[in-house]
């Protein structure tokens, strides 16, 4: 029982971390219509400047602000300088050229950082484990990640519902032109999201540095399982998408945990190892169809966008 | 004949002109290894020992000259395949080298032998090669992918751990990792397990784990997965409660730097160290700093024992690959100063050599590194030399 909590925790934090990367994909995605396949450069991109920056000042959180500043500068630059230019153009070639950006941001990182990944700690101030309940010892900066996730999540929600820079950024999303029309900078408007959007996936980097090795092509594993939450959730939306997070967190994380044992049960115990760990592997995939079999537009989809 | 034929004619004399003084002169070597995905680090490893070899000899290898062509698989067999294909074809090349990774070196090198090319692996030893698979052209500089595995399992023994647990990924070479553990390790099993390969988060494994409270925790991850495990397991506290072992591959002066304190005081099993004393050691690890401004890895060393194999095969045949009988021949007597010391070829073309624990220290520079506790076995053959049968 004990162990079943612990491991709900752990499914949590992968959920978390997965809702700060598809929070970004989903918002850029549901507004802007683009799909960004180079989302998980800009992970990359966090992970990396934060750890030179802390290596040099010895600070965790100087190194967290460079790391989302220059990732959103980067972003925001991509998004005028690139971006624009596919905003009319069809799905395949926005996921060409943002697919070259995969390749063009690893070999920038290759030559600025060269192969050896990089060394990344834990702040002194979150080190070590806590007793969450009689018996169990979590990693204290596990549980600041899952703090942090929700605190996003909780300004994400704010954001959208309660200013009017979300307001214009929902009505931008259902009627780009329209919105246009009433005077809203709608330029201006989807730098400023496709920033956020950058930001999140930044954040996610830099918390993922002490865990994870920070080291060339980070972005891409990720990556898969980040667009696996936003099917799941509804593309589009960032309810969706913290639904979808922590949906495939959990199974991904109780699959690995109990599918060798309840194999090992129904078959031979032989059989049910070797067949354990392929299918904890596809597990969630498997859960993607199974939902999108019942919901094809995702858990939460988005209404009324126009048929263009 | 007018003035494009002429110029035809003679751009084509000219290129024919290069290629056969090329001919005659050099002896093309190529290298089909792994330079990008997050394991391209082993290859670029690989890649600048053996190089580091070629510039001693100022582009001679036992004094012939030699033209290393080098080419990335990406880690995809299918890619491997057809890099060879182009190399035997258009180079040329009678010589490969390079594989990094078993699955690979499974889709190319049976094939390759096959058609009279020599193989040289500064890597990659899968058992199906080593035992019925073995070819008289395919010669291992490294080791058989079960022997550092071996050399702890022996070792944790010997240290009276009797309930160990062990994680690999689910890949070929990670069967071959537990099995090569196992073949010497006498106590109990803790529990067994298998990550998708390329896994990044490793929480759920590590609650597992804590939960069956081992003695000892046995764990073959290369790369940047290493990397993740050895960090969260420090994370987690576990390095103060449970030792952890692993293979050499677990802890290259790479992955040292980053993973800082945590791996400190981990014992794991190699062929090879930087401070193994002997003199060609002592004068490829000064080299290869001088020359990269940083510590060699093991996969460096393999590479670089790679290239010194191949050029005493040259020196003993003077360049003339088409004395493939008498350039076996050389092959195998293995005549070079190996930076292992002791080295010498098996029935079934692997290594017999002696084999290492060593522990993660930090050095009086503050940088981690790896130093030789004891030897654990002395000319060690692969399980599978017996079973190859030429």
């Amino acid at each position: 029982m004990l162990l079943f909590i612990e491991q709900l925790f752990n499914g949590l934090q992968l959920g978390v971390m997965l809702f700060l990367m598809s929070a970004g994909l989903t918002l850029v995605f549901g507004i802007m219509q683009v799909i960004n396949l180079a989302h998980g450069s800009f992970y990359m991109i966090g992970a990396f400047v934060a750890a030179t920056v802390t290596l040099h000042s010895g600070s965790f959180l100087l190194g967290m602000v460079a790391g989302l500043s220059v990732a959103g500068i980067i972003g925001m630059i991509v998004e005028m300088t690139i971006l624009r230019q596919l905003y009319n153009r069809n799905h395949l070639d926005q996921v060409l050229a943002t697919f070259g950006l995969i390749f063009f941001f690893n070999e920038l990182t290759r030559i600025i950082w060269g192969r050896q990944p990089l060394f990344m700690d834990i702040p002194s101030w979150l080190d070590g484990t806590v007793e969450i309940f009689a018996g169990i010892e979590y990693p204290l900066y596990r549980l600041a990640i899952i703090f942090v996730g929700f605190i996003v999540a909780l300004f994400l929600y704010l954001l959208f519902s309660r200013t009017r820079l979300g307001m214009q950024i929902r009505a931008g999303a259902t009627n780009r032109d329209i919105v246009a029309a009433l005077g809203v900078n709608i330029k201006l408007l989807y730098t400023l999201v496709f920033g956020l959007g950058v930001m999140l996936a930044a954040l996610a980097g830099v918390m993922a540095g002490p865990i994870l090795a920070v080291e060339v092509g980070m972005g891409e594993s990720i990556l898969i399982l980040t667009f696996v939450v936003i099917i799941i959730g509804g593309i589009g939306s960032v309810k969706g998408a913290f639904a979808g997070a922590l949906l495939v967190g959990m199974v991904d994380t109780l699959g690995r945990a109990y599918l060798p044992t309840i194999l090992s049960l129904l078959l031979s115990s032989e059989l049910g190892e070797t067949l354990s760990a392929p299918i904890a592997s596809m597990s969630i995939y498997m859960m993607m169809a199974l939902i999108l079999a019942f919901k094809p537009n995702g858990l939460f989809p988005i209404q009324s966008r126009l048929d263009s | 004949m007018n003035l494009m034929k002429k110029i035809t004619l003679s751009l084509m004399l000219v290129m024919f002109g290069t290629l056969s003084a090329f001919g005659a002169e050099s002896v093309k070597i190529g290298m089909i290894t792994t330079l990008s995905t997050k394991a391209g680090y082993l290859g670029e490893d690989i890649r600048d020992g053996f190089k580091l070899a070629i510039a001693q000899g100022d582009g001679k290898l036992g004094s012939i000259p030699v033209e290393l062509i080098v080419e990335d698989d990406g880690r995809k067999p299918g890619k491997g395949k057809q890099i060879a294909d182009r190399f035997i074809k258009r180079d040329k090349v009678q010589i490969l080298t390079g594989i990094v990774f078993s699955n690979v070196a499974m889709a190319v090198i049976p094939k390759v032998v096959r058609s009279n090319v020599f193989y040289v692996s500064p890597n990659a030893g899968p058992s199906k090669l080593a035992g019925k698979g073995c070819h008289e052209n395919y010669f291992n500089v490294a080791w058989q992918n079960d022997n550092l595995h071996e050399a702890v399992g022996e070792y944790v023994t010997e240290k009276k751990f009797n309930n160990v647990y062990l994680i690999a990924p689910n890949y070929p070479a990670g069967k071959d990792a537990i099995t090569g553990f196992k073949r010497f390790y006498k106590g109990n099993i803790a529990g067994e397990i298998y990550t998708t390969l390329g896994q990044s988060d490793y929480a759920s494994e590590l609650s597992a784990l804590k939960a069956k409270k081992p003695d000892a925790v046995y764990f073959f991850l290369p790369g940047g997965m290493g990397i993740n495990f050895i960090k969260q397991y420090a994370q987690a506290g576990l390095n103060k409660k449970i030792p952890l072992f692993g293979p050499a591959f677990s802890f290259d002066e790479r992955i040292l730097k980053a993973v800082g304190d945590a791996a400190v005081g981990v014992i794991n099993g190699s062929q090879w160290s930087s401070d193994l004393d002997n003199p060609a050691n002592k004068e490829f690890v000064a080299a290869f700093k001088k020359t990269y401004g940083r510590t060699p890895t093991l996969y460096a060393s393999q590479g670089y024992d790679g290239a010194l194999l191949i050029g005493s095969a040259l020196k003993a045949v003077g360049g003339d690959m088409k004395k493939a009988d008498a350039f076996r021949e050389a092959l195998k007597k293995a005549d070079f100063p190996s930076v292992r010391g002791n080295f010498a070829f098996g029935a079934n073309n692997h290594p017999v050599q002696d084999i290492y624990v060593r522990e993660v220290i930090k050095d009086e520079n503050g940088k981690f590194t790896n130093r030789i506790v004891k030897k654990v076995f002395t000319n060690h053959i692969d399980a599978y030399a017996k079973e190859c049968a030429k």
